[in-house]
């Protein structure tokens, strides 16, 4: 009846996992209580859960990825002390088995679960208003694919009290992965979890395709496009170039563990070598679908804040698709040293040398922009130059590892591990923080608190080299990634002082924290009445923040790049005398469904109940029939509506004609 | 074209190539208020090329899915590992029943989708039902082929090569058969509602979605089976 499913898949001999389940179950409780305390139910229903609109979308997507972060960083912590502690004859706190479940989901977390929602929020946020439109091309599968990430994300946290999480690394490399070696239902968390939030992905790329094809305002050129919007342009290419990949990938590892199969294992002809050139051949070019939004995050933020135009949007652009191309051709240096030849590792050690120069050419159009500017330094721009430096030293180490000679030493090194969190901290997330405090006013009205903002920044940026230049220094002392435990008592001082950097980070996440509530509390005092804190120059700026539902009341006709800032060289009017009725997709419950039959079907299919995890797809079948015959799907808003929340923001004009 | 900058300024933007309707929509604004130069009241997007576009993305997206299990089998169709090899396995004569099944359904597919243009009801319906029936027929087959693998000891389990011709092969059936579905709830509503413009726009998907499946059974026909039997 409940398959593999007993009372003893829960860990409560563990109190390490069970304090963690605990305090998981007491947030969960404190947000549901507090949601009944304040008769919120039908409010949540009805205006976010089954939102369509992208804003609300967006925003979600960000608490989502927000807390995946505080998650995925407890597990950091976690390593590194265990790292700090496990030297010699002290074993440390975590057993071996525990610690591989650790890092496991610390890898998996922060990438699928963090970066990605945090992107993908960032995205949904701004994307359409710097475009001129109104929605996204799909609104409903908007929501669906956000919900289909959030079940994905749940059963990464579920994993943690029924049953437990792979033991395979973040990317459950065959043969490790297989029934053989790895019999329980960790592995089978991770494949269901990445599988869903994966298709929820590729959804997301195939939209944000069509938004950005089929939707800009009138006059807007795909060349005169913020390079924000190109960046998620060629984001959303990659991702559904890449993610049919790892679709694939996990399904064939399904096929393996669960109907007998043999393509990964190391018996009846499989090839465990096949896995890892699947599974990289998609994880490559994720690499840059995380890194490419950020870097347009950059070239928003750095023109605005040195007042000037983008120094070289052309080449950025072009720099821009060929990291896109060539993003598709380096996967093999992910294993080097697996025999593949001389002859292939020199190639694809060339491709990734050359994946430097795009790249450079973009920091160098970055520091002309800045060059000769009116630099204000505001808390965007402290991450933006934290960026430039760190992501700069971290690439540096990139194109030494690009080397097949040098990465036969290093590979499965921690000099590896310094070297992509190097580029994954110094890019990807200095640049979500970045972008989360420039557009805040725009995605909540009101701007972040700038004394804490600073003070974080600060904490990450100094506990980040202290963190992982030790780490540069461990891996060409030789310590491999991965550890539990090690003997050589040259490498325990620097463990310890990594240790110390992680809590220098810790510090900063809590000024975070400390700052999102502040700034909540003292919204009134940061609110954001002009639209346009930051004198801005891209088209989401010209808006009301947040913005209304609609977006746009009249949609601005284009004339050039910096769209906004030639309206204001323009003195062009933002008042409208004339409104007409909008067209407005309806909220509707058909995404929240199917994430939560995808869930179920997930979490059916983990512990072998087969009865459920047919219902479960049953459901997920008849709410797409039903949906399909469902024609309330919009509606228009009314003219005189429109007027109305216009008028609330200062945007009516008396007739003038 | 008076002498108002503002009509000349959406005069010259019809002279730019792709945007005449761009200018004409600003003309028409322009007689309903001040500000047509800088904003247009509404900005119609055409909904179905829209979701038409979306729908070949998606489908690109899959074609790529299937070059990943193309690419599987292409490596593992020689790892039979002592096991029966495509040669001792294939039947061609079935195989080519088969795919006259697929194409055909394909042809009275189109046919559906002629008698859609035409604003025949019935005969969409009538082209539809052909067509399901011969897909129906086509499932039949490979579920029968399947069955008659497995049961001579060539099943998935088996060895490599048979895990990734089962799975390249039963990947592409149950793309068949979400087409299945996918036309029966097409039937269905064409039946309660008529050809509205949303049932036109989903019965061409339905129609790529049917031919693209068409198109990777090609693709499997001539490297899964007659390449297997080449090499006997």
């Amino acid at each position: 009846m409940l398959g593999k499913l007993t009372l003893s898949a829960i860990p409560y001999t563990n109190p390490i996992i069970m304090g963690a389940v605990a305090f998981m179950l007491i947030c969960v409780a404190a947000v549901l209580g507090a949601i009944t305390y304040l008769g919120k139910w039908k409010y949540l229903w009805t205006e976010w859960l089954t939102s369509v609109d992208h804003k609300k979308i967006g925003i979600m997507y960000l608490i989502l990825a927000g807390i995946m972060l505080l998650r995925g960083f407890a597990d950091a912590l976690m390593m590194r002390a265990q790292q700090a502690l496990s030297y010699g004859s002290n074993m440390g706190y975590l057993p071996p088995g525990h610690f591989d479940q650790v890092f496991s989901a610390h890898g998996t977390i922060m990438i699928f679960f963090m970066a990605m929602p945090f992107i993908i929020g960032l995205m949904n946020c701004i994307l359409p208003l710097q475009i001129g439109a109104r929605d996204v091309a799909f609104p409903l599968m908007n929501n669906l694919s956000l919900w289909l990430t959030a079940a994905g994300a749940v059963l990464v946290n579920v994993s943690l009290a029924v049953g437990n999480f792979s033991r395979a690394g973040w990317l459950g490399f065959a043969p490790l992965s297989e029934l053989h070696y790895s019999p329980g239902v960790g592995v089978d968390y991770w494949i269901w979890a990445l599988q869903i939030s994966g298709i929820g992905t590729t959804l997301t790329g195939v939209n944000f395709i069509a938004t950005i094809l089929k939707m800009r305002a009138p006059g807007m050129k795909l060349m005169r496009m913020p390079v924000f919007a190109w960046a998620s342009l060629c984001t959303s290419i990659l991702i559904v170039a890449a993610f049919p990949l790892l679709t694939v990938t996990l399904a064939l590892l399904t096929m393996d563990r669960y109907l007998g199969m043999h393509f990964f294992t190391n018996s009846l002809g499989g090839d465990p070598m096949m896995y890892i050139n699947l599974i990289w051949i998609w994880g490559h070019p994720e690499v840059y679908i995380l890194i490419l939004p950020l870097f347009g995050v950059y070239s928003e933020i750095v023109p605005t804040f040195s007042g000037k135009r983008l120094f070289g949007y052309t080449s950025m652009v072009y720099a821009t698709m060929a990291i896109s191309v060539l993003s598709l051709i380096v996967w093999l240096h992910h294993f080097f040293t697996m025999g593949n030849g001389a002859d292939v590792n020199a190639f694809f050690g060339i491709t990734t040398m050359i994946i430097a120069v795009p790249t450079g050419v973009k920091i160098f159009n970055w520091l002309l922009t800045m060059y000769r500017g009116r630099v204000r330094l505001e808390t965007p721009m402290l991450w933006t130059i934290g960026f430039l430096i760190t992501f700069t030293i971290g690439g540096m180490s990139g194109v030494l590892l690009a080397e097949p000679p040098a990465d036969f030493v290093l590979h499965n090194s921690l000099f590896l591990v310094a070297h992509f969190h190097n580029v994954i901290i110094g890019g990807v997330v200095f640049g979500i923080f970045a972008g989360v405090t420039y557009w805040a006013p725009k995605i909540f009205g009101f701007r972040l608190n700038e004394r804490l903002g600073r003070a974080a920044f600060w904490c990450w940026f100094i506990g980040f080299y202290v963190a992982f230049m030790p780490l540069y220094a461990l891996g060409l002392m030789g310590a491999t990634r991965r550890m539990d435990h090690y003997d050589v008592a040259a490498w325990h001082p620097l463990f310890i002082v990594a240790a110390c950097g992680a809590a220098i980070i810790f510090s900063g996440i809590i000024l975070q924290v400390a700052q999102v509530v502040v700034s909540i509390r003292q919204r009134e005092l940061t609110r954001d009445l002009t639209g346009d804190p930051w004198n801005g120059r891209t088209l989401e700026w010209s808006l009301p923040s947040p913005a209304p539902a609609y977006n746009f009341a009249r949609i601005p006709v284009v004339r050039d790049r910096d769209a906004f800032w030639d309206m204001k060289q323009r003195g062009v009017d933002l008042k409208g005398a004339t409104f007409v009725p909008i067209h407005m997709p309806r909220n509707k419950a058909a995404g929240f469904i199917i994430g939560g039959c995808a869930f179920v079907l997930a979490f059916a299919m983990i512990w072998h109940i087969w009865w459920l995890a047919i219902a479960a797809l049953a459901g997920v079948i008849v709410t797409l029939i039903r949906h399909a015959f469902d024609e309330d799907r919009d509606y228009h808003l009314g003219a005189e509506e429109v007027r109305r929340v216009e008028a609330l923001h200062g945007r009516v004009a008396a007739r003038s004609t | 074209m008076s002498s108002d900058p503002t009509v000349l300024h959406a005069g010259s933007l019809a002279l730019k190539p792709g945007y005449a309707d761009h200018a004409a929509d600003a003309l028409r604004d322009l007689r309903q208020s001040g500000d047509a130069v800088d904003f247009r009241l509404d900005h119609h997007h055409d909904v179905a090329s829209t979701i038409q576009l979306g729908f070949w993305i998606y489908l690109m997206s899959d074609c790529l899915l299937f070059s990943g299990l193309f690419a599987t089998y292409a490596l593992l169709n020689s790892h039979t590992a002592g096991g029966p090899a495509a040669s001792q396995l294939f039947d061609l004569p079935d195989v080519l029943t088969e795919t006259m099944f697929l194409l055909f359904s394909s042809f009275t597919c189109g046919l559906a989708t002629l008698a859609m243009s035409a604003d025949r009801r019935n005969a969409t319906v009538g082209w539809l039902a052909v067509t399901f029936v011969l897909g129906l027929g086509f499932i039949g087959m490979e579920v029968r082929e399947f069955a008659h693998m497995v049961a001579i000891g060539a099943g998935p389990g088996r060895s490599a090569f048979l895990s990734s011709f089962f799975t390249l092969v039963a990947t592409h059936g149950l793309h068949v058969t979400c087409g299945l579905i996918f036309m029966a709830v097409m039937m269905a509503a064409v039946l309660k509602k008529g050809l509205t413009p949303t049932n036109r726009a989903r019965l061409v998907n339905l129609s790529l979605f049917w031919h693209f499946l068409d198109i990777i059974w090609v693709g499997v026909f001539s490297l899964v089976y007659l390449f297997g039997v080449a090499h006997r």
